[in-house]
């Protein structure tokens, strides 16, 4: 009996192993035979405001392509970009700019959408817009009751997010002002968190993606974007490029990516998923950043 | 040594090297990690610097080792006597089907996974520390979740060491005519007390290690606490925030925080071991 289970497990490694090799090298059967039929398997990793996004992207073509496989991981962009650096990821997801060091690394940036960053309160909150210079005095602390901005008397809880988020970059970036210099009362990480304590704080503020945000208020939950600077903060404005907070949602590949890659690359900025990007309370690319 | 017994010795002997030699390895992997850091950052800098903000070359770590002690000390700290009275009720006073239930829904707690936790705290808990001053989201918040996290292995191991107490002491404690709230306080107490120092050690372990709820909970502000009702981040939490952001310089850092974790959590775990073997010495 023993010899005969030994046997089975060595094949049963010996198949497993075989079924890895495949998923390894899509290009192999993909260009050699058939290149009409893409078969093989991508991994993806990144930003997590890119990944619901993806996630459909990917469902759609797999669909079109029954032998191709797309497995997305997220874990930030900074995760995305470091693993197709490292060659651990096929296509790295991120919801900012490459840096130039990393566009060093041979990197090539392919924009697929973009997401604005919006300001929110909890619903029953009267106020319904600030300056810039409001919110820049909210966060480092020098107004801290809505009474001073047109609200109620409600003391005022700083919701910011944990350094190297992308969020908070473009929100800086915009704001002018260095992340040191900000008295928050909580910080978070995702935009998720970040929505979750907004909506159930009183007097909170926050920054989030609007495509996330909106997907969420599309669901009832009472939280509000509110406007910047007299301009209305939505997917619709970002669009027509007049809110100016914004960031690219962007793949990254290497300089000579697989054949793979490249085509599902190309699906993702291609019309047949503009419905997706709109799903998602995203905007297509228009715009030249 | 028989066959059987010879390979009994070496399957264990093989377990307890690899469970030693895995925290060895866990220990030479952070100190690797967290070199480029260690190195190019002066020891100092950790402890003086104003605040963490590693983009902007702050690296002070204090406000988070203030944060990793307060919520974990304060965390035993209400779960102990807790945990204590609820294992002399499950050994002394409740009784039958009652006891079951009892130890039963105890275990159970054991069970709740912490970002269950995270999610009730920030749905029950926060609004209403809320009421207090603030967001809802600080020490106080995270201290008291990690409290009712702990509590079980508090419970639990406290019961099995009442439990051990022999019957005969027992006996003789009331042949003397001792009460039961004496026999509980000056016999049983004092006799199980290694086992339950050691539930609350490991209590304290599984606090100090605690992340995903205390992400949710504590605020994560980087700053001396001046209050309970402070924000504050802990040590695992930064890790958490942080690690799927960061660049290299920055993860490195970052394997510094745990690296602290470990040393603090080693600290936590001797304190109790040396005080032990002083105590027998002295007896």
């Amino acid at each position: 009996m023993l010899p005969s289970l030994r046997c089975s497990i060595s094949l049963l490694m010996l198949s497993s192993f075989l079924l890895s090799g495949i998923g390894c090298e899509p290009e192999m059967d993909s260009t050699s035979s058939q290149p009409q039929y893409l078969s093989g398997k991508l991994v993806v990793t990144g930003s997590s405001t890119v990944a619901p996004l993806l996630s459909e992207m990917a469902r759609r073509f797999e669909l079109e392509n029954p032998q191709v496989r797309i497995d997305i991981q997220t874990g930030g962009s900074g995760k995305g970009i470091n693993d197709v650096i490292q060659g651990t990821a096929d296509i790295g997801m991120a919801s900012r700019q490459l840096l130039p060091e990393e566009e060093a690394e041979g990197l090539v940036s392919n924009q697929i959408a973009a997401d604005g960053v919006g300001i929110v309160l909890e619903e029953a909150n009267p106020v319904t817009g600030l300056t810039r210079q409001q919110v820049i005095d909210i966060y480092q602390d020098r107004i801290n009751n809505w009474k001073d901005v047109g609200g109620a008397d409600q003391e005022i809880v700083v919701v910011h997010k944990s350094e190297g988020r992308a969020t908070l970059e473009v929100f800086l970036e915009y704001m002018g002002i260095e992340n040191p210099t900000i008295k928050p009362d909580t910080i978070v990480g995702e935009n998720e968190q970040a929505i979750r304590i907004v909506t159930n704080t009183r007097g909170a503020i926050g920054y989030v993606s609007i495509g996330s945000v909106e997907s969420v208020i599309h669901a009832g939950n009472p939280i509000k974007l509110i406007a910047l600077d007299g301009v209305e903060a939505s997917s619709t404005t970002v669009g027509d490029g007049t809110y100016k907070v914004m960031r690219p949602l962007i793949l990254v590949t290497p300089e000579s990516p697989n054949d793979l890659a490249e085509a599902f690359v190309q699906y993702c900025r291609s019309s047949k998923v503009s419905d997706l990007i709109r799903r998602q309370n995203f905007v297509r690319p228009v715009l030249v950043f | 040594m028989t066959r059987l017994d010879r390979l009994v010795c070496g399957i264990s002997y093989g377990s307890a090297i690899l469970s030693a030699s895995i925290v060895v390895l866990v220990l030479g992997f952070l100190i690797q990690e967290s070199y480029p850091a260690l190195a190019g950052v002066p020891a100092h800098r950790f402890v003086t610097d104003p605040g963490w903000y590693p983009k902007s070359d702050q690296y002070s770590m204090l406000p988070m080792i203030v944060a990793t002690l307060v919520t974990s000390l304060g965390a035993l700290v209400v779960a102990t006597p807790l945990g204590l009275a609820t294992a002399v009720y499950l050994r002394f006073y409740a009784r039958g089907k009652l006891a079951r239930f009892f130890q039963a829904m105890v275990e159970l707690l054991g069970g709740v996974p912490s970002v269950v936790f995270g999610l009730w705290g920030m749905a029950t808990l926060t609004p209403l520390i809320a009421r207090l001053g603030g967001s809802g989201q600080n020490l106080l918040t995270a201290t008291l979740i990690l409290a009712l996290m702990i509590l079980p292995t508090i419970a639990l191991t406290s019961f099995a060491a009442i439990v051990a107490v022999p019957h005969s002491q027992l006996q003789a404690a009331a042949a003397l005519g001792l009460r039961r709230p004496a026999i509980i306080w000056r016999i049983v107490l004092p006799w199980a007390s290694p086992g339950i120092l050691t539930g609350m050690v490991l209590g304290l372990c599984r606090a100090l290690g605690e992340t995903m709820a205390v992400v949710m909970l504590a605020g994560n502000v980087v700053k001396i606490p001046d209050s309970l009702l402070s924000p504050g981040r802990t040590l695992t939490a930064n890790i958490a925030l942080e690690l799927g952001y960061a660049s290299r310089d920055h993860r490195s850092l970052l394997f510094v925080s745990g690296l602290l974790v470990l040393v603090v959590v080693t600290i936590l775990v001797l304190l109790p071991n040396l005080w032990q073997r002083v105590r027998y010495a002295e007896s």
